[in-house]
């Protein structure tokens, strides 16, 4: 069974192709056939849309009386027009208390205080006693700045340890290929990854793809490269001893073997730390923890069953024999 | 036991005393500083606020006098642990660890010059003399005044009759009163909202002929004689010149600042929030530490132990730099610590793994214990590598968001690593060795080691 880990490369690419389908239809095609428009199928927060989310609890009212309706009419009132609003409520000492999430405009960056004391009169009117329990307001320009520097911090720090891979790996024949691979499995992780926030984005709608969620998308990324790092270290040291006799397919799968308990027992310890972060960690981390824990998953499975077996493909330079016959004719012992 | 090892162990034990001492620290000082926690804004509760300066071509200069000014006004605030900060080329950020009035804050920010009328009691005060208002009754006092030395010294407190808060700001206007004894002279419009509308109203109506002191900043600016009340709240004030029309007009707009700064971003996060999340984050990394340690102990033995004693020390270490350097501890920052707790542990698995390893493959327990040690040290320091890169990209771009939320991440698992580096390779290379006197291949055991038995990695190895 082990033994046949690189023979079956192409089952584990299929499987991949597999987890990252659902999420790429999320994330595409979802939102087109719904909206009818080409849109990302993913919720941004106010740290990358702009606007201002407001946190507000009403002690008189019971749960299950007060609509959203009514409390997007007050914020309309006090001109915000278009308040999305979410009720739900929070246990305080033991007695439910009704609380409302409203994303509207940012606040006018002039009379940001004036802004606030028309909502919460406007609320105070029309619904009674509400306390602003948080207010958190992002302007149009920081924003989009947020959003541009993601991009360039996950770039950046891809074509960083690209460089970095090349470098360490120069003694191994084709140290270029260790380094795109990694950045492959990496892509890879990442796809997922956003293909599950689409996902989320979706059914559940307090999910948002906030600052955290970039956090976790960063650590994810470099987990993933942490791991495969790991085993390419071992390729490395295989191939500087290796047998004139070896192919370099089972090389890499007698690479993978060896550091398998390691990969499984770094995975089963820090799965004790993010399950445990999960279910007591507090809600407020707990779509971060969650994501980090599919990620880091992801991220081990990638290691082992996409970076290593791209290292193969290269190898043997599969991709001329993908449209043609002879699949197989090629692992020959190599002679680089 | 070589010579090598016991200046190691000092070391260790040095640094582990150290760690602890900083820790337990009375009165959280320790070395001269103070050392308790920093708990960032989301843990603590507090406002966050991202000013930005109207016109983008401001200079570097400008920005850090406005720090300077904001940063007076936070301190007069008297919150502490507050932090104003240059970000990017027009933007200051602002945290107000503590504060729970945000509007106070924001207020107190934007320093919008603060304009009352006071109840002079009849008296028409100098223009230019600073004085206590009931709604400021601690003003600045001015240094090398040598008549002024203490607040008793400015006179009596005076009735504020409206509130600063209450100026609506879009109202003060550049405009020009109209007759009086001296011809039309530049003024500036200004309306009063709420209760100040009302009092102010209401004293001018019975004060017709009385004089009525206007006061900005706790500085009589004059001190003119009602002429009529004023019903609405709204007003002019006369100056003598425009460059005087426009000092007030910007302070009263936007405060006494090199450039005008606009509330870009602002956060309010409440305290019982924070709290519950440092308790269950403590809770969740006890918990989480323990499994660790048990799951280590269970399948390493002899070594989990020794890896166990490591990570003991790294949490000591991290909390003491924590505390030290000082780093403000956020919730991704607990986070970035606990995911370094991981990889410190596995750098110790790939050290374990690998001594297994070479202990299978028929070496005496010696060596195989140096191989481990050798022969994983490229993986480990290849993956803390990228890893640290990727901290490093994480906590130059962090900026843009507000130091809290990405720099603490990235701050933490940077830190983590090297540190991790530390405890995981120096001390427990150090305790294996000093623990060699008791090894013996007939009790593996204490390595959960058994050579009898193929490995898993020998038998993919043979059948290859």
């Amino acid at each position: 069974m082990l033994e046949q880990l690189v023979k079956r490369r192409y089952w584990w690419f299929v499987l991949s192709l597999v987890m990252i389908l659902p999420g790429l239809y999320f994330l595409l095609l979802h939102p087109l056939l719904t909206t009818g428009q080409p849109r990302l199928g993913l919720r941004p927060s106010i740290d990358f849309s702009g606007g201002a989310l407001w946190e507000v609890r009403f002690a008189e009212r019971a749960p299950g009386e007060l609509g959203s309706s009514e409390v997007g009419a007050a914020f309309a009132a006090a001109g915000f027009e278009n308040a999305q609003v979410q009720m739900s409520q929070v246990d305080l000492d033991g007695s439910p208390i009704v609380t409302a999430l409203v994303r509207t405009r940012p606040l006018n960056e002039q009379t940001p205080l004036q802004d606030r004391q028309a909502v919460e009169a406007a609320l105070n009117d029309q619904i009674g006693t509400a306390v602003i329990e948080r207010l958190e307001s992002v302007g149009p320009t920081v924003s989009q700045e947020s959003t541009r520097s993601a991009v360039i911090a996950v770039i950046g720090a891809s074509l960083i340890i690209l460089l970095y891979l090349t470098w360490a790996f120069r003694q191994a024949p084709h140290p270029f290929r260790y380094g795109m691979c990694a950045i492959i499995s990496m892509v890879h992780d990442v796809v997922i990854i956003i293909g599950v926030a689409a996902i989320f984005s979706t059914f559940n709608p307090r999910f948002e793809v906030d600052a955290l969620f970039l956090t976790a998308l960063l650590t994810i990324l470099s987990f993933s490269v942490h791991d495969t790092i790991v085993v390419f270290d071992r390729v490395r040291e295989n191939l500087l001893a290796r047998q004139p006799d070896q192919h370099f397919s089972d090389l890499v799968n007698h690479s993978i073997v060896q550091t398998l308990p390691r990969s499984i027992n770094t995975q089963m310890t820090t799965l004790f730390t993010l399950t445990a972060l999960l279910f007591f960690g507090g809600e407020t981390i707990q779509n971060f923890v969650l994501i980090l824990l599919i990620g880091l998953v992801v991220g081990t499975y990638s290691s082992i069953f996409n970076a290593a077996q791209i290292l193969v493909v290269w190898e043997y330079r599969e991709w001329k024999n993908w449209f043609g016959r002879g699949r197989r004719d090629h692992e020959k012992p190599a002679t680089a | 036991m070589r010579s090598r090892e016991i200046i190691s162990i000092l070391g260790i034990v040095i640094i582990a005393a150290l760690a602890l001492w900083i820790n337990l620290a009375p009165n959280q000082m320790a070395l001269g500083r103070d050392v308790s926690f920093r708990l960032g804004l989301d843990l603590q509760g507090g406002i966050q606020v991202l000013l930005r300066a109207t016109d983008p071509d401001v200079d570097r200069e400008q920005m850090e006098i406005a720090r300077g000014v904001i940063e007076r006004r936070v301190n007069a605030l008297g919150v502490g642990e507050t932090l104003v900060q240059v970000a990017g080329n027009d933007r200051l950020i602002v945290e107000l660890p503590g504060v729970d009035d945000p509007e106070q804050a924001v207020e107190t920010l934007r320093g919008t010059g603060r304009l009352e009328f006071i109840d002079s009691q009849g008296q028409y005060l100098p223009s230019g003399a600073l004085i206590r208002t009931t709604g400021s009754p601690n003003p600045v006092l001015p240094e090398g005044v040598e008549e002024i030395q203490t607040l008793d010294d400015l006179g009596p407190i005076f009735e504020s009759i409206t509130d600063g808060a209450d100026l609506d700001t879009s109202s003060v206007q550049p405009a020009f009163s109209q007759g009086g004894v001296t011809g039309s002279r530049p003024a500036v419009s200004f309306a009063f909202t709420g209760e100040s509308a009302q009092r102010l109203a209401a004293f001018t109506a019975q004060n017709v002929g009385q004089p009525m002191c206007i006061v900005l900043d706790n500085v009589v600016i004059s001190c003119p004689q009602i002429n009529a009340a004023l019903r609405d709240g709204s007003g002019v004030i006369e100056v003598n010149d425009v460059t005087d029309r426009d000092n007030i007009l910007n302070q009263l707009k936007y405060g006494a600042l090199p450039v005008p700064l606009v509330v870009e971003t602002s956060r309010s996060v409440t305290a019982t929030l924070g709290q519950e999340s440092v308790e269950s984050s403590i809770m969740a990394g006890a918990i989480g530490l323990s499994l660790v340690a048990i799951y280590m102990l269970a399948f390493y033995r002899f070594p989990g132990l020794l890896a166990t004693l490591a990570l003991a020390l790294y949490v000591l270490i991290s909390f003491a730099l924590y505390r030290l350097i000082p780093i403000t501890l956020t919730l991704p920052g607990i986070a970035g610590f606990v995911l370094s707790i991981g990889l410190a542990v596995d750098a110790n698995v790939l050290i374990f793994s690998r001594l297994r390893e070479e202990y299978r493959r028929g070496r005496d327990i010696h060596s195989a214990l140096e191989l481990g040690f050798e022969e994983s040290w490229s993986a480990i320091r290849d993956s803390s590598v990228s890893t640290l890169i990727t901290s490093i990209v994480l906590f130059i771009f962090g900026n843009s968001f507000g130091v809290s939320i990405i720099q603490g991440f990235a701050l933490t698992l940077g830190l983590g690593i090297l540190l991790s580096l530390f405890t995981a390779v120096v001390v427990t290379r150090t305790l294996l060795r000093l623990s060699t006197p008791i090894f013996r291949d007939d009790r593996a055991w204490i390595f959960g080691i058994d050579r009898t038995k193929p490995a898993v990695a020998k038998s993919a190895a043979e059948a290859i």
